[in-house]
């Protein structure tokens, strides 16, 4: 069964219509790249399935429900979590209260105690800066906070904008480890990436967008074997 | 000129910069959370004052109007917030400018109708009039009590800011809306009241300032010029700052009035000027 369909996806910044009618499915449980050259839609197409596109026509489902009509908050609260692009750590807020965030659509449902314990196990690295200012951390480390505030509500799926965007290698490697983890626990993970190789190695699947359509699709597999499809759609 | 005229003055400028934080406070939150000019503060601030007035002379007794118009006056300016101001999110700052600015003309031009154009005295609870000796001098208890009830605001405020879930999403909020959304959070509801609470300041702060100077439909002009020079002065969106720049514009104000009264009315702009020049900022904002 499909976690997330889209059919016919267009969207548009004010005036340029930015995509052009993108379908895509992902499967509950899959880790699904979503790949292509900058401006090849990637991101409006997660902005758009978690509502903060001000024009979008053609249909989004999640988990068997229609998406259209539903303000950004509610999608989040049917379990569909983001991490843009940008990390949007909470600059004045430490990092215990960035997290702290993560839950309060959950209204008292998750024990807050818990799930931040919880989280300081599966994120080691914020478990000794729980009371730091989530700001003054370093650029790997915001990135780990965003998943985990992204991810301490336990979400059926989480979109990620460019998670290894400037972060040193040995967190990337971190940070596809905890990826593993999550499709372990059963999580969907749709993955937009710049580093294709690395992407392709924790994904199912592979679809590739080129200006605003989906262009390519495959395993990850015969993807990472086609160096000549890489080629065409992916390098800079 | 001896010293116990000095303190009386310096005392009746806190109680007066008292009543400036409570409005600055209202017009900074409103501001650094919504990102509105709210040019009806000073409006709201004098409705709150009738609002306080009216409840008083209902039921005989000012503490209920002190506790009823402030949250009358704050859910008025929640139903501001969802017909007049919510349309105009995502367009320029200008547009709830303009709109809270006519607004003001319609609440002052409403109140005269209704309860005229004269000032209407507005007696000080009998439990608080009178002077009390403080060993230095003697003062009025009921601006010993504004002072009080402004510095229990304050710290209802900061506890509530501080340590609440509510304060939570409302300093993160005030960061990165968007963010809210993406994590479930109904950031619209947050600015329903938000605004609200800026505005039940500003009326809380009508209704204190009645029995000092008495009611009528302009003295909200003033107080709205006074609010922005604090805000400008403590440096904008900064809480602390409100407060700060609050105390200190009411007590040089105070003193002008003593020593050169002729220029008490424009002393807070050359503060407010010297300020600038040396901290473009603010006292304790941030640069951008």
């Amino acid at each position: 069964m499909a976690m997330l369909e889209t059919k016919d996806l267009h969207a548009w910044y004010g005036a340029s219509h930015t995509l052009h009618g993108v379908s895509i499915s992902v499967a509950q449980g899959e880790v699904v790249a979503l790949v292509g050259r900058n401006g090849a839609g990637k991101t409006t197409t997660i902005r758009s399935v978690m509502g903060l596109m001000s024009k979008t026509t053609g249909s989004i489902r999640f988990d068997g429900q229609d998406l259209v009509a539903l303000p950004a908050h509610d999608r989040y609260r049917l379990g569909l979590a983001y991490v843009p692009e940008e990390r949007r750590i909470i600059p004045g807020l430490t990092v215990r209260e960035n997290l702290q965030l993560g839950l309060v659509a959950s209204r008292g449902k998750i024990d807050e105690r818990d799930a931040i314990e919880e989280i300081a196990e599966s994120f080691p690295r914020l478990k000794e800066r729980l009371d730091q200012e989530g700001v003054t951390m370093s650029g790997g480390e915001q990135q780990m906070l965003a998943i985990a505030r992204a991810t301490i509500a336990k979400p059926k799926m989480i979109l990620l904008d460019e998670p290894s965007e400037g972060i040193m290698p040995v967190l990337v490697e971190e940070m596809g480890a905890l990826f593993r983890k999550l499709r372990d626990q059963g999580v969907t993970l749709l993955l937009v990436e710049q580093n294709v190789e690395w992407a392709l190695r924790l994904a199912d699947r592979a679809i590739i967008m080129d200006q605003g359509e989906v262009v390519y699709e495959s395993s990850s597999a015969a993807l990472l074997a086609d160096k000549e499809i890489q080629e065409r759609y992916c390098a800079v | 000129m001896d010293t116990e005229l000095i303190l009386m003055q310096l005392f009746s400028g806190v109680a007066l910069g008292a009543i400036l934080v409570l409005t600055a406070l209202g017009l900074s939150i409103i501001f650094g959370m919504l990102g509105v000019v709210n040019f009806a503060h000073g409006a709201l601030f004098m409705v709150g004052a009738y609002a306080g007035l009216w409840v008083a002379s209902l039921t005989g007794s000012f503490w209920w109007g002190l506790i009823v118009a402030p949250i009358m006056i704050g859910g008025f300016g929640m139903l501001i917030e969802y017909f007049l101001i919510r349309p105009l999110y995502g367009r320029s700052i200008d547009d709830p400018l303009l709109l809270t600015f006519g607004l003001s003309y319609v609440l002052v031009e409403g109140v005269r109708i209704v309860f005229g154009s004269d000032g209407i005295p507005f007696p000080t609870p009998s439990s608080l009039t009178g002077v009390v000796d403080l060993g230095v001098g003697f003062f009025p208890i009921y601006r010993i009590f504004v002072v009080g009830i402004v510095f229990l605001v304050v710290v209802l405020l900061w506890l509530g800011l501080e340590k609440t879930k509510f304060g939570l999403i409302v300093r993160a909020g005030a960061r990165d809306p968007t963010m809210m959304k993406v994590l479930g959070i109904d950031i619209s509801k947050v600015w329903l009241l938000v605004f609200g609470l800026g505005v039940g300041l500003a009326s809380l702060g009508g209704v204190l300032s009645g029995p000092m100077r008495s009611v009528n439909p302009e003295m909200g002009a003033l107080v709205l010029a006074e609010a922005f020079v604090v805000t400008v002065i403590g440096g904008l969106g900064s809480l602390v700052g409100s407060i700060v720049a609050g105390l200190l514009v009411g007590v040089v104000i105070s003193m002008t009035a003593l020593f050169a009264p002729e220029m008490a009315t424009i002393v807070m702009f050359a503060l407010m000027a010297v300020v600038l020049l040396i901290r473009p900022q603010g006292l304790f904002g941030k640069l951008a």
